[in-house]
């Protein structure tokens, strides 16, 4: 087991267990509405308390909620799973994909009935004209003008694979996706590439051409679970069942516009959908518009807590243990000083996202892993300063006589010098701990959790409550931690040193 | 007992030490005189290896100074500079007793040592238990001389001692330091810039100016066999209210 997946645990026992099951979603809107529909129809079992964390993160962060159990299901994609998460080359079949996720105590289940993949599209009249079907058929038309997005344009398996397979020889033009239906209507293009589940199939009148060489890999739309869900959760899991092929491509590419252009909310959506009697007083999954007292208080404040301070201390505690002995280093040698500091400080330049991005590249997971190795890195800085000038600081007549005695530089280091500098090594990581504290919401963007989760929730659903129910408690620990750090310095720095200054 | 053999010592372009030979019998009180920045305090802590010379050697007790015996030799060398150079985390008494703690000496020995140093520095046993910042200058500097002696050494090195007392304080220490001296039969190596202490401590004056010997001898010989017309205005100008001590 990865040790962010055992840190997890170890902060969210509260989630490892119990009679709740939390559906994740994508931090898009399909996701959300698909996380919609599994929790409703699993709150209509009525077999446990059901909590839909929505939009949680990209792929990789709702995949590790999944693997920590911090999620007991989503809704995701074949191909998504087989090449972005299981780094597969090639797609896979359902047996083969669920012989492989097995390993990690996952399965994939409930296939819903649609695609979600890119297609080629061209105006319904136009195609008709024309006698296009399929993708094939347009070799037969050189002159056809080709708006591609920039993703679809530059994608190893994008227009340069595709032109290949096809024999296609067209003009392209590059074109954002956001305009690509748009321009088409307004004949500026006679061809696109589109997402099959888009909002906008609906209301533009747009043939998708049949892949009929195979060339796009299937994103079929399905469960991603716990291995031991079903056995867990059995009548919540015959109501999943029921799902299996009941949305079709048209079906969801309706309801993401009933979303995106008609600004319905996801669970009204999805309560359409499910189109049900469900009794009034199931709670709703998620409270949309809660006060703000409600949601600051709520029922994962502790977990949040925990996570918040559990990311401060695993980054703090290495940083003073690595920082110290530092900044004695620099304290005693000018040229390792050069060095330390530069480097210390330069790390400290890198912007937070920039870092976070880089270590995950570079540990290959996301999560606490690379959130409290930013943060130790953080951290750093504060306490190698004020270590080294602490030492450096001291008096020469105190260091010489300290010399003078005989002491050997080891005793020298721990009799003397540590303790004196101890009030400013206090200071250093007193600062690094309220930087950590603020520093630690940032995490919540790579799915580490702590009061970060509600801003970032409350920025992506436009929700200043929310937002404000995670950045106040962030402030407060932040007040908090201060205090601690006086009152450690009670403990750490001499007696001899406390006096009050005579004058 | 001790012996600097040309040494010298340059910080950057600046000679804070020409090249130097000169030696310290036992049992004797040698005061280094001179203005600030003559080289008198770099001669001093060169003998405990504060200041490497960049030239020469120093030889203590028969054994040249390396990195080696560089403890060793400190440990048989007390040290006191203005003020005590009392470390203020620690008390008093953990001040005094903190090299021999490092060295794993008896409890035993430890407050039988501390019982005879506070007689002999006049120190109350209630003073011993404070840190120093809650101490006089006075009692400061007796603690520091305490710490200094705690082992025994059978040399002592003092720079500018009784520099930071009030003239009081100052004047009796100077009587006290001076018996404790007498009855210890220490090596002892002073600086100061004060020409009444030097004259009053002495058994042997090295008056330095810019980083050199310019006269050495009893103060007799300052005053009536002058090296050069320096040493005469020196003596002229530190003479007048203060050599009337002893």
């Amino acid at each position: 087991m990865r040790p962010h997946v055992l840190l997890l645990l170890i902060l969210v026992p509260a989630l490892a267990s119990g009679q709740t099951i939390d559906v994740g979603s994508k931090r898009f809107t399909e996701s959300y509405i698909l996380g919609e529909i599994l929790t409703q129809t699993l709150q209509e079992a009525g077999e446990a308390r059901v909590t839909h964390q929505q939009g949680l993160g990209n792929t990789a962060i709702v995949f590790a909620a999944l693997k920590a159990g911090s999620i007991d299901l989503y809704a995701e994609y074949t191909g998504t799973i087989a090449f972005e998460l299981l780094n597969r080359k090639a797609p896979a079949d359902l047996p083969s994909l669920e012989r492989e996720l097995a390993g990690h105590g996952l399965g994939v289940a409930i296939p819903l009935g649609f695609s979600n993949t890119y297609a080629i599209a061209m105006p319904e009249k136009r195609a008709a004209e024309l006698g296009i079907v399929r993708i094939s058929d347009l070799a037969r038309h050189p002159g056809l003008r080709f708006g591609l997005s920039q993703e679809f344009l530059n994608r190893k398996d994008g227009w340069r694979a595709l032109k290949a397979a096809y024999g296609l020889s067209h003009d392209v033009r590059g074109l954002d996706h956001g305009l690509a239906y748009e321009a088409l209507a307004a004949q500026q293009v006679d061809v696109i590439d589109v997402y099959s589940t888009d909002a906008k199939i609906t209301r533009y009148s747009v043939r998708q051409l049949e892949d009929d060489r195979a060339f796009f890999p299937p994103y079929e739309a399905l469960v991603f679970h716990r291995l031991d869900f079903p056995r867990r959760y059995p009548r919540s899991w015959a109501a999943l069942s029921t799902l299996e092929g009941r949305i079709d491509a048209r079906t969801m590419a309706r309801m993401n516009a009933e979303v995106e252009l008609s600004g319905r909310s996801f669970s009204d959506v999805a309560r359409g959908f499910v189109g049900s009697a469900r009794a009034a007083g199931t709670p709703a999954a998620t409270p949309e518009a809660s006060s703000f007292l409600g949601v600051l208080f709520g029922p994962d404040l502790w977990r949040l807590t925990l996570e918040h301070l559990g990311l401060v201390l695993a980054s703090l505690v290495p940083a003073i243990v690595i920082g110290v002995p530092l900044g004695t280093w620099a304290a005693h040698s000018p040229r390792a000083s050069h060095w330390i500091m530069a480097i210390v400080g330069l790390v400290q330049t890198v912007p937070a996202l920039a870092l976070l991005a880089f270590l995950i590249t570079l540990m290959g997971t996301i999560g606490a892993a690379p959130a409290v190795v930013a943060l130790f890195v953080y951290a750093l800085l504060p306490i190698v300063r004020n270590t080294a000038s602490g030492i450096m600081d001291l008096p020469l007549p105190l260091r010489e006589s300290a010399q003078a005695l005989g002491l050997p530089r080891r005793a020298r280091l721990v009799r003397i010098e540590l303790p004196l500098a101890s009030r400013s090594i206090v200071a250093g990581a007193k600062t690094s701990a309220v930087i950590g504290v603020g520093t630690a919401t940032i995490a919540a963007f790579i799915g580490a959790g702590g009061y970060g989760e509600r801003i970032v929730a409350g920025l992506a659903v436009n929700d200043t409550a929310m937002l404000l129910a995670g950045a106040i408690p962030a402030a407060a620990l932040a007040l908090i931690v201060q205090w601690g750090f006086d009152a450690l310095e009670r403990l750490v720095v001499p007696a001899g040193l406390r006096l009050p200054q005579e004058s | 007992m001790i012996s600097l053999e040309n040494v010298s010592k340059a910080y950057g372009a600046r000679l804070a030490l020409q090249p130097a030979t000169i030696g310290f019998s036992r049992g004797r009180t040698t005061v280094l005189i001179g203005p600030s920045g003559c080289g008198k305090s770099t001669l001093l802590r060169m003998i405990v290896g504060l200041v490497r010379p960049d030239t020469g050697r120093v030889v203590v007790g028969g054994e040249t100074l390396t990195a080696a015996n560089l403890e060793r030799v400190r440990h048989a060398a007390g040290y006191m500079i203005q003020d005590g150079g009392l470390f203020p985390h620690l008390t008093a008494r953990d001040n005094v007793t903190l090299l021999a703690r490092h060295l794993r000496k008896s409890a035993a020995f430890i407050d039988e040592r501390v019982r005879e140093l506070s007689t002999l520095a006049g120190i109350p046993a209630d003073a011993l238990t404070r840190y120093p910042q809650q101490l006089s200058g006075g009692q400061r500097q007796r603690v520091g001389l305490m710490r200094a002696l705690m082992l025994d050494p059978p040399l002592l090195l003092l720079d500018e001692p009784l520099g930071a007392l009030d003239p009081v304080t100052r004047y009796e220490l100077q009587n006290e330091l001076k018996s404790i001296f007498a009855r210890l039969a220490k090596t002892v190596v002073m600086v100061t810039h004060d020409m009444g202490e030097a004259a009053y401590f002495a058994d042997e004056l090295v008056l330095m100016r810019e980083g050199r010997v310019v006269q050495r001898g009893a103060l007799d010989d300052f005053t009536e066999r002058p090296a050069d017309a320096y040493v005469g205005d020196f003596m002229r100008a530190q003479r007048a209210p203060t050599v009337q001590i002893p």
